[in-house]
């Protein structure tokens, strides 16, 4: 019986290819725009919260700028609060723009980073050749450097710069390593974007003594257990207070995995208002469906009385008209799956990032499509099946 | 004593067409026995379409009582009448009312779907059937493909279908040229040789003759015929 009815319905769309094509377009553009939009928001999401687990995952920064007697933070303050509890380390960012030499090859603004061996550690694929900076190159001041493959490519063509040497305003340093091409920058300087493809790190004690920084203005925290990572901020809060001497404005913390927070409730929200946008062409091709549906039970009356006088009851009636429109709403959905995830897949490789089929948002697209099918089949299914079959076989 | 099939008893029929009410049938009394063939003849707008809607279940008398199988069809659901219409008439209409997509065969295996009859003894009743009407060769053969009197024939195994106690036809042979509305008309009788309860509606009477019993409605009145025997 169900079969039949599957059957019948299937024979009534395929002899009104046309028709049924129009109608589902609506569908069919409602369930792309459904699953193209989410999988492409959700491919972001999943794209910035690896970047930021990467990046900034555990990581509190902040940014001191002191008060006009006190302008940054001494090696003292950042003692003190590496000895908040549960505060696994910290590390200093110092940058300066500078110049680069090398045999009279000579590199123009180039961001130069002051970090501490806590940087690497917590960066531990950040140098993918020689050696990142340890406790006694702080400690010595060092005169070494690391140097990106950009840096790398432009003063030590064909050659292995580790072990070689270069001016770096003016002074002599050894470079030690190489950074990791993949490697990105780290989020604070992405935001503060100095937008140079190059980067060379040195020791941030070396880097203190140079271009006349005395004090530390920006660093950041790494915490050990990230469910506390409040009180470490209400700890570091209480001696920035006494160091600045409670004056408003002087450091700014943020919290990194709060800013992830907001960026994904942000996400969420964008999913669910382009979502619902979508679905407007959805109700769209609902109502399509249905105008078609009863545009089909107008033209098939005399089908209908013919079965209601078979002995077809008003149910069969019912449930076949409202498998088709199911049916249709289906293939509509199918399509736009097909189409959607079509879409998603260029515009993932346009951007540039993973393609990952949402689950989500097939789901949503299938479960849509079918749930239009069915209310909006309803009444004229409804409608069919209430038909007198006098009047229907009448109609002739 | 042969068996009665059907009984109508004082039945009414009205109809409200505007203010007033139009009375098509007014009171029909009428019994049918297992293995009659009886035409009811009359002219148009004569109430014969009307009478045949309601012995065919697809309508309610609005007074009387009907009978049909021993039972009471003037408080049956519709659900109910629908497995009359299913299980007890047979229909044939006069323009043929065949599915004009599907085959011949899947016209005939109509009823027997919603009688939830199996695929595969469905098929094999379907076949039985469409040989038994001489249409052998032209199982798959849409309506389209088939000339009228072979499309009748498709109609009269689709009635025949699920054994009904009673096959109705309305003007079977009015679309019908002379020749072949009276091989249709063989095959009537010959279905009532083999004792098949039949109830023809017709407006001619040459056709009428073909039947063993003629009933004649006249403004909404039946009139029991002259009993004419052709054979």
């Amino acid at each position: 019986m169900f079969i039949e009815s599957i059957k019948m319905s299937w024979q009534n769309i395929s002899n009104n290819k046309m028709r049924s094509f129009l109608t589902t377009l609506g569908i069919i553009i409602g369930v792309t725009a459904i699953i193209s939009l989410i999988t492409i928001v959700q491919g972001l999401q999943t794209e910035i919260t690896s970047q930021f687990a990467e990046l900034g995952a555990g990581k509190i920064a902040v940014q001191a700028h002191g008060t006009p007697l006190k302008q940054g933070l001494s090696d003292n303050d950042m003692e003190n609060i590496s000895k908040i509890e549960n505060v696994a380390g910290v590390s200093p960012n110092l940058t300066f723009i500078s110049s680069a030499v090398k045999d009279g090859i000579v590199l123009e603004n180039v961001p130069v980073e002051g970090k501490n061996h806590t940087f690497f550690r917590y960066n531990p694929k950040l140098v993918s050749r020689g050696r990142p900076f340890n406790i006694l190159d702080m400690e010595s001041k060092n005169k070494i450097c690391i140097i990106n493959y950009a840096v790398s490519q432009k003063l030590f063509f064909g050659e292995d710069p580790i072990g070689q040497t270069m001016q770096i305003g003016g002074t002599t340093y050894e470079v030690k390593g190489v950074i990791n091409e993949d490697a990105t920058s780290d989020v604070m300087s992405l935001m503060s974007g100095t937008g140079s493809d190059y980067r060379i790190i040195i020791p941030y004690t070396t880097a203190m003594g140079m271009a006349g920084i005395g004090s530390i203005t920006s660093f950041e925290i790494y915490v050990a257990d990230t469910d506390r990572t409040d009180e470490v901020i209400d700890e570091t809060e209480s001696i920035l207070n006494q160091t600045f001497n409670f004056k408003d404005d002087s450091y700014r913390i943020i919290n990194l995995d709060s800013l992830l927070d907001t960026m994904n409730t942000m996400n969420d929200m964008m999913t669910a208002v382009l979502a619902g946008i979508a679905s407007i062409a959805l109700l769209v091709g609902g109502i399509g469906i249905m105008n078609m549906m009863l545009v089909s039970v107008s033209e098939r009356t005399t089908e209908i009385g013919l079965r209601k006088a078979l002995g077809a009851e008003p149910v069969s009636i019912q449930i076949q008209f409202l498998i088709e429109s199911i049916f249709l709403s289906l293939l509509g959905g199918f399509l736009g799956l097909v189409l959607g995830l079509t879409i998603s897949y260029v515009a993932c490789i346009a951007i540039g990032m993973t393609f990952r089929i949402s689950y989500l948002a097939i789901f949503l697209g299938v479960g849509f499509s079918a749930a239009v099918g069915i209310i909006f089949g309803w009444a004229p299914a409804r409608k069919a099946s209430l038909l007198n079959p006098i009047d229907a076989l009448r109609s002739l | 004593m042969r068996k009665e099939i059907l009984s109508m008893q004082n039945i009414v029929k009205a109809y409200q067409m505007g203010d007033e009410e139009q009375i098509v049938l007014k009171g029909i009394n009428l019994k049918v026995y297992e293995g009659e063939f009886i035409s009811v003849l009359g002219p148009s707008g004569s109430g014969k379409s009307t009478l045949m809607n309601i012995i065919g279940c697809l309508d309610i008398p609005t007074s009387g009582t009907y009978i049909l199988g021993g039972r009471n069809i003037s408080n049956l659901t519709e659900k109910q009448l629908a497995r009359i219409r299913n299980k007890e008439i047979g229909f044939v209409f006069q323009s043929f009312q065949l599915l004009p997509r599907l085959t011949a065969l899947e016209n005939v295996e109509l009823p027997l779907i919603y009688a939830r009859v199996s695929p595969s003894k469905r098929r094999k009743r379907a076949e039985e059937l469409l040989i038994k009407v001489g249409l052998e060769d032209k199982m798959y053969h849409k309506p389209t493909q088939l000339s009228g009197g072979q499309q009748q024939r498709v109609a009269i195994a689709r009635a025949l279908a699920n054994h009904p106690t009673l096959l109705l036809a309305d003007e079977p042979t009015g679309a019908l040229d002379q020749k072949t509305g009276k091989q249709v008309m063989k095959l009537f009788e010959e279905l009532n040789n083999e004792g098949h309860t039949i109830i023809m509606i017709t407006h001619d009477s040459n056709i009428a003759k073909h039947a063993r019993r003629i009933v004649k409605i006249l403004d909404g009145n039946l009139v029991e015929g002259v009993v004419e025997n052709v054979y």
